[in-house]
Formats: structure tokens, C-alpha cells, sequence
């Protein structure tokens, strides 16, 4: 037996359905899921926007196919089907970039077949995708895929100015450019995502009519 | 006769109170940096002199901008942010730029203090947080050691001091062939001993003229002025006690061992940043236990991971780290080295059969 859908489940197809995951829901920004591909490869531009179009790819397939079966698969061996369905689109990227450009595919490392575990697409696939139609899946998908590149590329963006003072590969500030080498490390990871977190909250508090932050407390399940 | 109504004032411990006010007891802790700096400027010149004042100005400016930004009221009075200009300057390399003099006192403050809601949420100790990431941001610059006493020091800047901002520092050496100086740049004790393998007499340690950070070149004025605030009881004297005597024990176990390879303790003592931070770092009232048996371990494993760090690390000092380390420690020796209540046994189990 598949998830039972209450009628109250399937909300009309809105432009939410795909905002939602972009900005009110950002899973970077506001969710904060994902974390360890953030840190991890947010070091370059091109790495970000790599792993972002990854992860979309993978959310946006997974999310369909996971709604299309989502009469057949049993409950009980949901997350297993999931993690199978997942796994096929991860392996197509993974040898999708491999073929591309082995020099991305080095920099990216593991974190390409790490997102087979990636909290997101699980989460949606679990969450939004096994009880919704194919249509409202997609969409729902790309939004939430759009915005996880969204909060990587302004994390990468960042953090590839500051450190090595160029973008996408391409000197911006000139060759006697002081680089700030800790962008690059871990810690610069943390200190760019904080200081984005601060501003976007900021932003979010002085909206008009805007209720305290709202904290959405992410549904892993049921 | 309006007699007024008698009142009973009910309060809760503590009932002793000390006189003493946070502003005094920085003001002290500013008194007693003041001959640190004086050697400072005396030994690097006019550089020195400008980077302890870019770096101060810093921090006191971005005290004020994170006061003004939370909607507090000034902290300026209470000298706190002019401590930790004066401690993150003394900790950096004489020359080092003044543009990253400033960064490293606004991310000092900001990041090191105001995040946690200002003087007494920090965990860590704001000025070694702002040496932290500067260490991390430009490895290089702050790895350039300028010889001490050198000829043109209070006439000219060193040629890296005034670097502009976001630009990289110029290779000093070139700099140095047009200005009316006999010696280029120095190597720390410390550096010496770990990538040349040369000795530095234990005197020159003690008495500052090596090369070095700002403040740590001079051990003894160090611990003159530390024995100012311990005298005064402006410091935790357990801390820099533990500090020092882990440090040499744990280097004399070392050099026993292997005398080749190992340096002998009365070097470790002197060289790099070991008394500053034993001092003036590790005894922040903040970042510090406050139980007495926990500010004796806190001191012990300090003492012991700055040696650690410098025989075994890929760096050559490693008081900065060390401390840090003993900050995010200090909840955790706290809890159990809490005191024993005054009227509880020793035994957890009360007495089940009271006669």
C-alpha cells in the first residue's frame, strides 16, 4: 500500500508550488539541508554550479519516476525503492560529468555519488513526490533543485572572490589581488553561509506584514 | 514623626559582593599592556606603532558599529574592545599590513564577540579569534618576520606595513636594498629551530631580542607585567602557572628523552608566544573555568597541546591554537570540576539512619 493521499493533500498547481522551494523554503538558506555538499564543494563558482545542476537533475528525475510509481510501491520498502531510484540518476550524472570534464569530476570528488544520501532528495521524494501527481512533483522538484543551485552558486560566488579572486575561472580584481585564503577552507564556508543567513533574515524580517522568520521544521517522514 | 515603613530586604547569594568594576579591572589590564607595547614600538619602530593604533582603532570601531547595529547602548567605557586591539596586535608580526591589521580587529570584535551578544557571551577569546582567521586568510603575511632593531625603524615603515588594501604585500627584500638598513628580515626562534635547526640562546629569549610578534619577544617584561595583574589578583595566577610549568614539564620529558631532536624546556618557555598567551590570553575571566581545580587543568592542557602542536605540527607555534582548544574546553572542565557545596559530605549517599 502506497502513502494513503488525504483530499486536503493535493492543493491546487500555484506558482508557490514552485517558488516554494526557491525562496520561502530555500533548502540552503533557509532549511539548511544539504550541508555537507554546501561546504564541500562551494569553493569555486563552476564547482557550485556543477553540483547544483547535479542535484537538480537527480531531484527533478527521482521526483518524477518516484510519483509515477507511487501507486505501485509498497510502504513498507518505500525508502529502499527511493534510494534505488535515486541511485539510477545519481550513476547517470556521475558518468555524465566523468565524460564531460574529468578535471570537475576530480573536484567534485565523492560528493557526486554522495548524492544518493542527499537529505533533500530524499526528503522530497518521501515527503512531497509519493503523494503527489507526476506534474505537481516536477514542478515542485525544480523549484526546490533551483533553489539548492540558487544557495550553492551565492555561496560559491562568494567564496571564489574572496579567495582566489576570480569568477568562474576568469581574473576579476587583477594579478596583485590579496587572496583571502581561508574562503577556500572550511571555516570560509561557514563565515560566507552565516554572513548570507544574517542578510537574507534581515531581509525577510523588514518585508511588510512578515510574521518572526519562519522556521520550517523539515518533514522527514510521517 | 512619618517614620518610614519599615521594609525587609530579601536577597539571594551571592551577598559579598567585590567593590572592584569591570571597568577597573580592564583599565589595569590595559596599564599593564602598556609596557609591552612601549617594547614593542622600541624594538620595530614606527610600524609597530602604527599597527598597534590601526589594529585598536579597529576593534573600538567595530565595537561601536555591532553596538549601534543590536540597538545596545555603548560599551565603548568599559575598555574591553581597546584589550582586545591591544592583545591582537601584540600577537602579530611586526610589518604585517595595516589593512589586515584592521580585518583582523573587525572580524576580532564582530565575529570573536558580537555574535555571541557581546563582553561575557564569547566563548572564545575575541583576539586570538581575529589572529585565528587572519592566520587562516593570509598564511604568508603573517609568517614575514622583520629582524628587531633595525637602523632606519623609527624614521621609515617597513615596506609590507603599507601595503594597500586588498593588494599583496611587496617582497620586502627589494624594498629593503633602498633604505639605510643592515639587516633584511628575521626568522623566529621558533622557526629557526624547527626548519634550520639553530639554537637561540635562552638569554636573548628572555630578554626580547629576537625576532617575533610585537609583544612576545621579551619574556620578562612579560612576567613583570603579569606578576602586576596576579599581585593585584586581576588574573587567575592558577592559569599561567599550569600553563608554563605543563609546558616545561611536558617539554622536559621531550628533551630527556631525546636531547637531539628536542629542545630543551627553558627554550620553550621563552620562545614564541608561550608567556603572552599564558598571560594575557589564556587568563581571559570569560574563556577560563572559574573553579580553581578547573583553571589548573585548563592551564595543564594548554601548556601541554602548545607543546604538542610545536614539536609534532606542520607550524612552528601553536599557543594560539592551544588556547582556543582550552576556550571551547572550559563548559566541559567546569562540569566536573565543580566544587563541593559547603555543608554537603563528601559521600553522595546522605545518611539513611539519622540518630
Amino acid at each position: 500500500m502506497t502513502t494513503p493521499l488525504r483530499p486536503d493533500q493535493t492543493p491546487p498547481l500555484t506558482m508557490d508550488t514552485f517558488l516554494q522551494g526557491i525562496w520561502r523554503e530555500n533548502p540552503v538558506l533557509v532549511m539548511m539541508l544539504g550541508m555537507c555538499p554546501t561546504m564541500a564543494v562551494t569553493n569555486s563558482l563552476r564547482n557550485a554550479l556543477a553540483m547544483g545542476l547535479a542535484t537538480l537533475f537527480v531531484l527533478v528525475g527521482s521526483n518524477a519516476l518516484v510519483s509515477m510509481l507511487r501507486s505501485l510501491v509498497p510502504g513498507t520498502v518505500r525508502i529502499a525503492t527511493y534510494i534505488v531510484i535515486i541511485a539510477s540518476f545519481t550513476t547517470v550524472v556521475d558518468y555524465a560529468i566523468q565524460a564531460i570534464s574529468l578535471t570537475l569530476y576530480g573536484a567534485l570528488g565523492a560528493f557526486i555519488q554522495l548524492i544518493v544520501v542527499n537529505c533533500i532528495i530524499l526528503g522530497r521524494a518521501e515527503a512531497y513526490a509519493s503523494r503527489r501527481p507526476l506534474l505537481h512533483s516536477v514542478i515542485n522538484a525544480g523549484g526546490v533543485g533551483i533553489g539548492f543551485t540558487l544557495g550553492l552558486v551565492m555561496l560559491g560566488g562568494v567564496r571564489e572572490l574572496l579567495g582566489s579572486g576570480t569568477l568562474l575561472g576568469f581574473p576579476v580584481f587583477g594579478a596583485s589581488f590579496q587572496p583571502w585564503v581561508i574562503m577556500l577552507l572550511p571555516p570560509g564556508g561557514f563565515f560566507v553561509l552565516g554572513a548570507w543567513l544574517l542578510l537574507l533574515n534581515w531581509l525577510r524580517g523588514r518585508q511588510p506584514g512578515a510574521a518572526p522568520t519562519p522556521v520550517p521544521v523539515h518533514n522527514h517522514g510521517r | 514623626m512619618n517614620k518610614p515603613p519599615a521594609t525587609l530586604e530579601l536577597r539571594s547569594a551571592p551577598l559579598l559582593h567585590t567593590p572592584r568594576t569591570v571597568e577597573q579591572i580592564m583599565r589595569h589590564v590595559v596599564y599593564a599592556l602598556l609596557p609591552l607595547c612601549a617594547f614593542a614600538v622600541y624594538a620595530f619602530g614606527l610600524s609597530a606603532a602604527a599597527l598597534i593604533g590601526v589594529v585598536t582603532v579597529s576593534c573600538v570601531g567595530a565595537e561601536q558599529l555591532f553596538n549601534r547595529l543590536a540597538g545596545r547602548v555603548s560599551t565603548l567605557a568599559d575598555n574591553s574592545a581597546v584589550i582586545t586591539g591591544l592583545l591582537l596586535a601584540l600577537t602579530l608580526p611586526p610589518g604585517f599590513p595595516l589593512w589586515m591589521g584592521a580585518v583582523a580587529g573587525f572580524i576580532a570584535i564582530g565575529l570573536g564577540k558580537a555574535v555571541f551578544g557581546g563582553l561575557g557571551g564569547n566563548i572564545f577569546n575575541p583576539a586570538l579569534v581575529g589572529r585565528a582567521f587572519v592566520q587562516a586568510a593570509f598564511p604568508v603575511a603573517i609568517t614575514t618576520w622583520h629582524a628587531p632593531f633595525m637602523n632606519g625603524r623609527f624614521t621609515h615603515f617597513m615596506p609590507t606595513s603599507l601595503t594597500t588594501p586588498f593588494l599583496v604585500p611587496p617582497d620586502a627584500p627589494l624594498w629593503y636594498g633602498a633604505l639605510p638598513v643592515d639587516t633584511v628580515s628575521g626568522a623566529t626562534p621558533l622557526a629557526l629551530h624547527k626548519f634550520e635547526h639553530v639554537a637561540t640562546g635562552t638569554l636573548d629569549l628572555f630578554l626580547g631580542t629576537t625576532a617575533g610578534s610585537l609583544g612576545e619577544t621579551s619574556a620578562i617584561l612579560i612576567l613583570l607585567c603579569g606578576a602586576y595583574l596576579a599581585a593585584r589578583r586581576l588574573l587567575n595566577w592558577r592559569i599561567p602557572v599550569a600553563v608554563l610549568v605543563s609546558a616545561f614539564a611536558v617539554s622536559a620529558a621531550f628533551a630527556l628523552a631525546d636531547g637531539q631532536r628536542y629542545p630543551d624546556p627553558w627554550f620553550m618557555l621563552g620562545s614564541g608566544g608561550l608567556m603572552l598567551g599564558a598571560f594575557f590570553m589564556a587568563t581571559d575571566p570569560v574563556g577560563a573555568p572559574v573553579t580553581p581545580r578547573g583553571a589548573w587543568l585548563y592551564g595543564a592542557l594548554i601548556g601541554a597541546v602548545t607543546v604538542v602542536i610545536r614539536l609534532f605540527g606542520g607550524l612552528p607555534e601553536g599557543v594560539m591554537y592551544a588556547i582556543l582548544l582550552g576556550n571551547a574546553a572550559t563548559p566541559l572542565i567546569e562540569a566536573v570540576t565543580q566544587p563541593r557545596v559547603y555543608g554537603t559530605g563528601r559521600q553522595s549517599a546522605p545518611d539513611k539512619n539519622p540518630p
